[in-house]
């Protein structure tokens, strides 16, 4: 058996799971001072103590990191910057708090400039004063070479709380995204800790020492231990709770689009084959774009509560929700109301429905009955829109080689996976405007609790061997170890392999979910003169997100 | 000022001439590691663009191909141009203020006639992207006069070759003095064809010209007549082998420099060229380029060898360049009168050309005919040789766009005269109508 917990911001839900089935399910009230209180009462709703020691693992999917991050209740954060030249100071992230010092690394990890120790003891020194703790330090191209974030790093560690090195969080190149992420590790640091904290003590009440995960914006899980050094990770998990509930309907054997009808907001992602498809450099929350990895979600304005009107004759729906809907006695007319109006849904009082329809139809010139068919023309059509220009946008997206440019892969979904309130209402006529297959999953009321619940853990790592210089790089480990002579591609993939198979089993990774793949390999040649002197190998290695096997079978696949 | 600055990138990763050649497949990629590593697409003001494809049309309104597209062009060289002609789509229907066509293979030595590959180029990209915009945009977006900056270190003798006759296309090259480099042309008194005299200008710099020469002669020459020609467009052909870690030229140029060019010369349109130090120099030139265009702060660009010593330039090579600006005026500020100096009056105007293909190993002979014309650039015919080969001539005809009626009437009597039992193939190129036949 399985536990998903999605603690949303006015509900908590849970599910147990068992082969891939829903046994119970629950929705609770969200108690925002007591988040243990929250999840015990989720936990004790559709669990019974002899559950619980047949338990395999439970989940936790929670907006709280995302909060923090949102209503700026962030911690002060030492932010030491090794720029070097290039943009300039005053275009990078966050540069009115950083404290830009010497020291930078070319693009091949070579030094180009020392970090003077001298400099950073004085800064270590003004922090002290201030009572900092949380420290960030970053270079230009740390992924290549760590050993100037490092040295900065020991020149801190007696006096720090915590010092984040850019180069841990990813491999990927990014300088301001690579400021803006260790920023944002540190300045939820104190938060999460305290939540892994009370997690630790959920798990004692419960009497079990069975695997505690949570969910990050990926949609992959970490154990909450490991967890501790990655908090940043964990924001934005939202969204890909949801797709990760959508994926046991999703098809492996095609593409398909996933749609979340929400009261305020649609939310659309996309699945080539089966997989997800991740934000091309990393998720943005509110004003910081990061190099986390997390689901491609695009978001419209427009939901079953969205404000329906008419404004010179033209009829409007959204962005705004000003409540429920009507037939919910909630303030103004809403597409809700129109698909009760139609005889869609069979909920709430349907006298109000009318009433509020026949208010915009008396603005809209027609009967009731046709302006509920425009208001729900309007939507679906609002919606497959956006889901079309998604599509367009993905497959418009640069390649840079000429086999890539002629025989690349286009998107081409044939499923529309639809969920959220509305899906059972709108899921045949948006099917039809995209020329798709709908499918509208049960149970999907609690659908980020049962993602999260089956989401296995994902991890990547980005490997770079210079055969010339005889060094290779594992840029999250802020690894650079000599390689011998003839050393190939493949010696560098297995090398790699066994590495995250480690870093996997550490962030609470399955043996059975250990399934690696070279995400990207690309070899090129290093010349000197008109000789061939060595060979530049990239690689990166991944467990992508997917369906745990402990989940047991899904319903389609 | 910010402005919203289109990108389009092809590295081609999976393209090279030869394995150790200086065109080959990493040639960008220490460019995009900068590129991605300075965020530069996270720029709220910078966009990049996946390119198009090049059709046989828009080659075809430039070259002629002998034997034909598919036995010259590879695909790489559809999407470096299609690339270029994505940057002028962008910029023309204003998506974007300005655009840079980071692609390669290169084109600057590309010329009108194409046997192979000559100075590592194929076809030539400014060319096709010019004839593009005239040919999609000439008359909806009143683009008649464009001017060509080829900043190239070598000589851009390619495009000189397509628009010698073209009083339409200003092109102006500053590169290493040929008497010191491939393809050894480019001298200031090549000035154009006789209904386009002056409208071709070259500006030839001693080696180790530092950043201030190159500066001089924007600012003191290029500029002020870039002015006086008031084009409808203008266009960077960008080379990056003017830097000083460049391994195959001699020149002082600087990454910052290069900024600071772009910044001045605020082209519509750049398209990469040369650039051969690839770990070097071209990162920083590129991350210069796109924040200059992009009116952002290039003022912390720098390479981490920078010698700021080595940047004292030689007091000759100053004055050198100050006698360069002397004679450049004289010659554009009395070009009508220098014209019938050069082209004495008489109907047609002949040239005999003797090109050499140094990457595809070709020896091609032409001879060249216009039509001296006060009414449009002239009708031309070509005949050329691949001496390499044991076959007789092409014949190709030439009418320009804006062509006079005098002019079309002659050129089409000379295709319909020119017989295949005399010439291999026979080619007529049709701007104004968008037409291109063989026979
Ligand atoms: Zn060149
Ligand atoms: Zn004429």
């Amino acid at each position: 058996m399985i536990l998903g917990i999605d603690v949303g911001g006015t509900h908590t839900d849970s599910v147990l799971m068992q082969n891939g089935k829903i046994l119970r399910k629950s929705k609770v009230m969200t108690d925002k001072s007591d988040l243990l209180k929250s999840v015990m009462n989720a936990t004790q709703a559709v669990t019974t103590p002899e559950d619980i020691k047949q338990l395999r693992r439970i989940v936790l999917s929670t907006t709280m990191t995302t909060n923090a991050v949102a209503q700026h209740q962030l911690d002060p954060v030492g932010l030491i910057v090794m720029s070097g030249p290039g943009v300039a100071h005053g275009e990078l992230p966050l540069h009115d708090q950083a404290k830009f010092v010497k020291g930078y690394m070319n693009h091949r990890g070579v030094e180009a400039e020392g970090v003077d120790e001298d400099e950073i003891l004085a800064l270590k020194q003004e922090f002290a004063k201030q009572g900092v703790k949380h420290f960030g330090v970053v270079g230009k191209f740390s992924t290549r070479s760590p050993a100037h974030e490092k040295a900065v790093q020991a020149l801190l560690d007696d006096h720090a709380g915590h010092v984040t090195m850019g180069h841990q969080l990813s491999g990927e190149l990014s300088f301001p995204r690579r400021i803006s992420t260790a920023y944002l590790n540190e300045a939820v640091w104190r938060l999460h800790s305290q939540m892994a904290d009370q997690l630790q003590s959920y798990l004692k009440q419960l009497g079990t020492a069975v695997p505690l995960y949570i969910l990050k914006a990926d949609g992959g899980t970490i154990d909450v231990e490991a967890s501790r050094h990655y908090p940043v990770q964990t924001i934005l998990s939202g969204p890909a709770a949801t797709i990760m509930g959508v994926l046991p309907y999703v098809p492996t054997s095609h593409d398909s689009v996933s749609i979340d009808v929400g009261g305020t907001t649609t939310d659309i992602a996309l699945f080539a084959d089966g997989a997800p498809l991740l934000e091309p450099k990393g998720v943005q929350i509110e004003e910081h774009k990061t190099l986390i990895r997390g689901l491609l979600t695009h978001s419209i304005a427009i939901g079953g509560d969205s404000h329906v009107r008419v404004e010179n004759g033209q009829l409007l729906i959204g962005p705004e929700r000003k409540g429920s809907a009507m037939a919910f006695d909630g303030p103004v007319p809403t597409p809700t109301d129109a698909m009760i109006v139609l005889g869609l849904a069979n909920i709430g009082n349907k006298e109000k429905a009318i009433a509020a329809i026949e208010s915009v139809a008396r603005d809209f010139g027609k009967t009731t009955e046709e302006t509920a068919q425009a208001i729900m023309d309007l939507a679906c059509e609002t919606i497959a829109a956006k889901v079309r220009s998604m599509i367009a946008e993905v497959n418009a997206k640069p390649v840079y080689t000429i086999h890539e440019m002629l025989e690349g892969k286009v998107l081409g979904p044939s499923d529309a996976i639809v969920v959220g309130g509305p899906a059972p209402y709108m899921a045949a006529q948006i099917g039809k405007l995209l020329k798709m297959n709908p499918i509208v999953p049960g149970d999907s009321d609690v659908i980020n609790a049962s993602g999260a619940a089956m989401a296995r853990t994902t991890v990547e790592l980005t490997l770079m061997a210079d055969t010339e210089e005889r060094l290779m790089s594992v840029a999250e480990e802020g690894v650079l170890t000599d390689i011998p002579r003839g050393f190939t591609m493949d010696d560098l993939i297995e090398i790699g392999r066994e590495k995250l198979e480690n870093v996997a089993r550490i962030a609470g990774a399955p043996e059975e979910d250990i399934e690696i793949e070279v995400a990207d390999s690309q070899s090129f040649n290093v010349i000197r003169g008109t000789a061939t002197t060595g060979k530049n190998f990239r690689v990166r290695l991944q467990i992508k997100p997917g369906l745990s096997k402990q989940a047991g079978k899904h319903a389609a696949n | 000022m910010k402005k919203k600055t289109g990108l389009v990138f092809f590295p081609a990763f999976d393209y090279a001439i030869s394995p150790t050649h200086p065109e080959r497949e990493e040639r960008l990629l220490y460019t995009q590691d900068q590129v991605n590593e300075e965020g530069l697409l996270d720029f709220d003001n910078i966009f990049e663009f996946k390119p198009d494809l090049c059709t046989p049309e828009d080659i075809n309104r430039v070259h002629f191909c002998v034997p034909g597209i598919d036995e010259l062009v590879h695909a790489s060289h559809l999407i470096s141009v299609g690339g270029t002609l994505t940057a002028a789509d962008k910029v023309m229907t204003k998506e974007v203020d300005n655009a840079f066509a980071l692609v390669r293979p290169c084109g600057h030595h590309s010329m009108r006639v194409v046997h192979g590959t000559r100075g590592f180029c194929t076809l030539n990209m400014e060319a096709i992207m010019v004839e593009y915009i005239r040919e999609k945009y000439g008359e909806s977006h009143g683009i008649k006069k464009i001017a060509i900056v080829d900043t190239d270190c070598h000589h851009g003798d390619g495009s000189q070759d397509i628009f010698w006759h073209d009083p339409n296309t200003l092109f102006i090259s500053m590169h290493q003095d040929g008497r010191t480099l491939y393809p050894g042309s480019g001298f200031p008194d090549e000035l154009g064809g006789p209904n386009a005299f002056g409208t071709t200008i070259n500006l030839p710099m001693p080696p180790n010209t530092c950043e201030e020469g190159f500066l001089y002669v924007l600012d003191e020459i290029v500029m002020p007549i870039l002015a006086d020609f008031k084009p409808d467009l203008i266009i960077n052909s960008a080379g990056q082998d003017n830097h000083y870690s460049d391994p195959i030229t001699n020149m002082k140029f600087t990454a910052h420099g290069y900024a600071v060019l772009n910044d001045r010369l605020k082209p519509d349109i750049a398209v990469l060229e040369g650039g051969y130090s690839i770990e070097s120099a071209l990162p920083y030139i590129n991350t210069g380029i796109i924040l200059a265009m992009a009116g952002r702060d290039y003022s912390q660009i720098r390479e981490p060898d920078y010698d700021a010593e080595d940047q004292i330039q030689d007091p000759r090579i100053t004055d050198y360049l100050k006698r360069l600006k002397e004679v450049t005026f004289n010659h554009w500020e009395n070009r009508e009168a220098l014209r019938s100096q050069v082209y004495p009056d008489q109907s047609f105007h002949t040239r005999e050309n003797s090109i050499y293909y140094d990457t595809a190993g070709i020896r091609e002979s032409q001879v060249e005919t216009v039509r001296t014309c006060s009414d449009c650039g002239g009708a031309v015919t070509i005949e050329s040789r691949n001496e390499s080969r044991p076959k007789r001539p092409i014949f190709a005809v030439q009418i320009p766009r804006f062509c006079c009626d005098a002019c079309r009437d002659w050129a089409e009597e000379q295709y319909a005269a020119a017989d295949k039992y005399t010439y291999e193939q026979v080619f007529l190129q049709d701007k104004d109508n968008d037409l291109y036949l063989e026979k």
